[in-house]
């Protein structure tokens, strides 16, 4: 059960009691979750985690919903591959791909998505309702159908066709915007004023990025209850990055860690939408947002919410951050795929670009165990890879086309 | 020269409930400023202690962020709306 006791501005520290709120009224800061830690500490164990569901619902304990039964298709427990060739190619010791492209919708959303309309139905909410860069729309649609939910999902017109027909596949209200996220985001904070839905990444936001957490609870106990020294995140909002780090602490606050968490934080940008990795670089204290221009589109909010703690993460442990080019991303999605048998969207491709950066840049270093995670599908992102790949050879159904093509001296064992 | 503000619902217990309220200015700061004087308690809500806008809170002129024009010295013509929009959500 839920170990919550109310909600805490996160630049402010006034407290609100548990509603569908996401900013302070007094300095318009984003709330989150206060938990009651000693409770937690109290009901978890590693065996109650091992026994539950191979779903983030395992990890229901360290959650902000009570819903029973949880809007749930699976999402999470996704693998942790040891990545021994990619490591050999960067020059790496240890590294761990946490491959969330494996999730009911084929991203990370998924585990959002579900804690936010669990708790969306626990408000008494009916209608789900997000804006989205893509893969959020995925989910909250499929979400919202298994729940019973109608839904209203508001997406970038300008979206890869992709990601509409497998949002609008869910017989959801689909809604293009004829404009940037940010011009979609702006929108749905003025119709989450208007009408009294559930979205899930405005009004229920709260809960919603509690969700992202999970991947640190899963990492830790697929490693077999350690934390890694290194992780890669991509950012967009910066919420995911922020999570994944919150989560490590909490696990230690809770005593399922034995030691405490010593993680650095690394975080991944396209150079097209790269407000982070830029004040990072110049080393300011301000985020300008930006217009976004990337293949990147899962990654391409210019005024990310939570730019500024992903920020203060990266620098109070020592990470890095990188804005890596278009060509880069491309390479980097091939590049997993040869190595690994992982195929990425162009939003994995930014995490591996941006690993390879800080591999040769010396900030992820040989000596650490590394986790990048690898957040979305290569098949949500077809047009990126389309024009690089195809077939070896297209030849004639005969064994002399075939020689021809690939004459037997060439061919190894 | 009247410009059109757009209220926020987290401000409108200061504007007495409006969600349009019309101020004077030539550019944001001045109308953000008179709206402190119209409606007392505006400008410790935008403005930290430094007198800077606060970090979480967005205004836009005619549908454009401010942060991509002049900041606070962007130029509000009359007639033109300001929205101010809460820490932006999202992602």
């Amino acid at each position: 059960m839920a170990h919550v006791h109310g909600l805490r501005c996160r630049e402010c520290g006034r407290e609100y009691d548990v509603a569908p709120i996401f900013t302070c009224e007094w300095c318009f800061g984003p709330l989150e979750v206060a938990y009651d830690y000693d409770a937690i500490r109290a009901a978890v164990s590693r065996e109650k985690i091992a026994a539950g569901p191979l779903s983030i619902w395992r990890y229901a304990d360290l959650l902000p919903s009570d819903r029973n039964p949880a809007v749930d298709l699976g999402a999470g427990f996704t693998p942790l591959v040891r990545a021994e060739r990619l490591a050999a190619e960067l020059g790496l010791g240890e590294v761990w791909i946490k491959n969330d492209t494996v999730n009911p919708t084929n991203s990370f959303k998924d585990r959002v998505t579900s804690v936010a309309l669990s708790k969306a139905l626990e408000f008494g909410f009916k209608v789900a309702a997000c804006a989205s860069t893509g893969n959020l729309a995925n989910s909250v649609a499929a979400h919202a159908a298994h729940a019973g939910m109608r839904s209203f999902v508001f997406i970038p017109a300008n979206l890869e066709q992709g990601k509409i027909v497998t949002t609008a596949v869910y017989g959801g209200n689909v809604i293009a915007i004829d404009g940037n996220y940010d011009a979609v985001n702006r929108l749905c904070a003025e119709l989450a004023d208007t009408y009294p839905w559930a979205f899930v990444n405005v009004n229920v936001r709260t809960f919603y990025a509690e969700g992202s957490k999970t991947l640190a609870f899963e990492t830790a106990e697929q490693l077999g209850w350690e934390a890694p020294d290194h992780v890669v995140v991509p950012i967009a909002s910066g919420s995911l990055l922020t999570k994944i780090r919150k989560g490590f602490d909490e696990l230690y606050k809770v005593g399922l860690l034995d030691r405490e968490p010593e993680i650095r934080v690394s975080g991944a940008q396209a150079e097209g939408c790269s407000p982070v990795a830029r004040a990072w670089l110049d080393g300011a204290d301000t985020i300008k947002p930006v217009k976004p221009d990337t293949i990147a589109k899962s990654l391409a909010i210019g005024n990310p919410a939570d730019g500024y703690f992903a920020l203060d993460a990266v620098r109070q442990t020592g990470g890095g951050l990188a804005a890596v080019t278009d060509d880069e991303i491309v390479d980097a999605m091939k590049l997993l795929a040869r190595t690994e048998g992982i195929f990425a969207e162009t939003a994995g491709g930014v995490t591996i670009a941006t690993l390879k950066r800080l591999a040769a840049e010396g900030i992820v270093r040989p000596d650490e165990r590394v986790v990048a995670y690898v957040t979305g599908h290569g098949l949500k992102t077809l047009d990126a890879v389309e024009p690089t790949v195809g077939p070896t050879a297209v030849i004639p159904p005969t064994l002399d086309a075939f020689h021809d093509a690939f004459p037997p001296e060439t061919i190894q064992e | 020269m009247a410009v059109i503000v757009r209220i926020p619902t987290q401000l409108r217990e200061l504007s007495g409930g409006a969600a349009e309220i019309s101020a004077e200015g030539a550019t944001v700061v001045d109308v953000l400023r008179a709206l402190e004087v119209a409606h007392p308690g505006f400008a410790e809500r935008l403005f930290d202690d430094s007198g800077e806008l606060r970090r979480f809170v967005n205004v836009f002129v005619a549908d454009e962020d401010i942060r991509f024009l002049e900041g606070v010295n962007t130029p509000v013509a009359p007639g033109a709306t300001v929205s101010i929009v809460p820490a932006v959500a999202g992602g």
